[in-house]
């Protein structure tokens, strides 16, 4: 792509990306994803997963990574959070909810999950230099022919990751059966 | 206003992270656990897509629908585990999920 097409697109893309975009997708992930793992009805859970998952399919665009928000939005937030309400349909949440929600252990697992934080923030204030401020502008016209590019290949020749590719094809078929399999009644 | 750089990706993906690992860490329900999971798995998406973008490359772009793949096959067995364990023990509680104990 020519570099003043680029550079056209950009300014035309400009007045989205603003900061205050991405304060408030990042507020609506981080605010939903505390819902998740509070909420005593599994279904409540679920809701707040899909708004967290559509935030950051927002946050993918502000990153122009269109290709990646879609997938985000139609295999997540469409596939995985349909399968997720299917399986709280098919066990009983009445009695669970009434447990008690957290395990005997959780002081245990809240300090370890605040040793991780402050890890994350010790790597992030002392390595600050490694983050570098620049942001590469990616052609966002055609990022979904480049990833085709390099997952199928192109002009004849295999992609970077056709075989991983194919081996995630393989992968995913592994998944079903084994679905399949362990959801039978007699095996 | 502060420019957006990779560092605040890099945080909001960090903080994701660790309320996923609250989740795991701490929920009794296996169906939050297994969304806890899913956060993580989200995390580190936002974190390739993040650095996908500062380098002006799309390898990060490609290898997080790699990590959708695996999260897709993960929900889809460990949520048929679930429905098999229901089915034997009545209960989607973590901490009773003790048949291999001994």
């Amino acid at each position: 792509m020519n570099p003043a097409l680029n550079s056209a697109i950009n300014a035309s893309m400009a007045p989205v990306a603003t900061p205050f975009f991405f304060y408030l997708l990042a507020g609506l992930a981080i605010i939903s994803g505390v819902l998740v793992i509070t909420r005593r009805n599994a279904v409540h859970s679920a809701l707040a997963l899909i708004v967290t998952l559509l935030s950051v399919a927002g946050l993918y665009l502000m990153l122009y990574a269109s290709f990646v928000a879609g997938v985000q939005i139609i295999v997540y937030a469409g596939g995985i959070m349909v399968l997720f309400l299917f399986v709280i349909m098919l066990v009983n949440i009445e009695r669970s909810s009434k447990d008690r929600q957290f395990n005997r252990m959780w002081p245990a697992g809240l300090a370890a999950a605040c040793a991780l934080m402050a890890l994350f923030v010790t790597a992030f204030v002392k390595g600050k230099a490694l983050f570098p401020d620049r942001m590469i502008s990616l052609s966002e016209s055609s990022n979904t022919q480049q990833i085709a590019g390099m997952l199928y290949g192109e002009a004849g020749r295999m992609g970077e990751y056709t075989f991983a590719f194919e081996i995630a094809s393989l992968l995913l078929l592994v998944a079903i059966l084994g679905a399949v399999i362990m959801t039978k009644k007699k095996i | 206003m502060v420019p957006i750089t990779t560092l605040h990706y890099l945080v909001v993906a960090a903080a994701l992270f660790v309320l996923g690992v609250i989740g795991v860490l701490t929920r009794r329900n296996v169906v939050i656990v297994l969304m806890s999971i899913e956060l993580i798995l989200n995390a580190v998406n936002l974190n390739l897509v993040a650095f996908s973008r500062m380098w002006g490359n799309l390898h990060g772009q490609v290898f997080s629908i790699f990590v959708t793949v695996d999260a897709a096959a993960e929900a889809a067995v460990g949520l048929g585990i679930l429905i098999a364990f229901f089915r034997n023990k009545e209960t989607i509680n973590v901490d009773e999920i003790d048949l291999l104990k001994w």
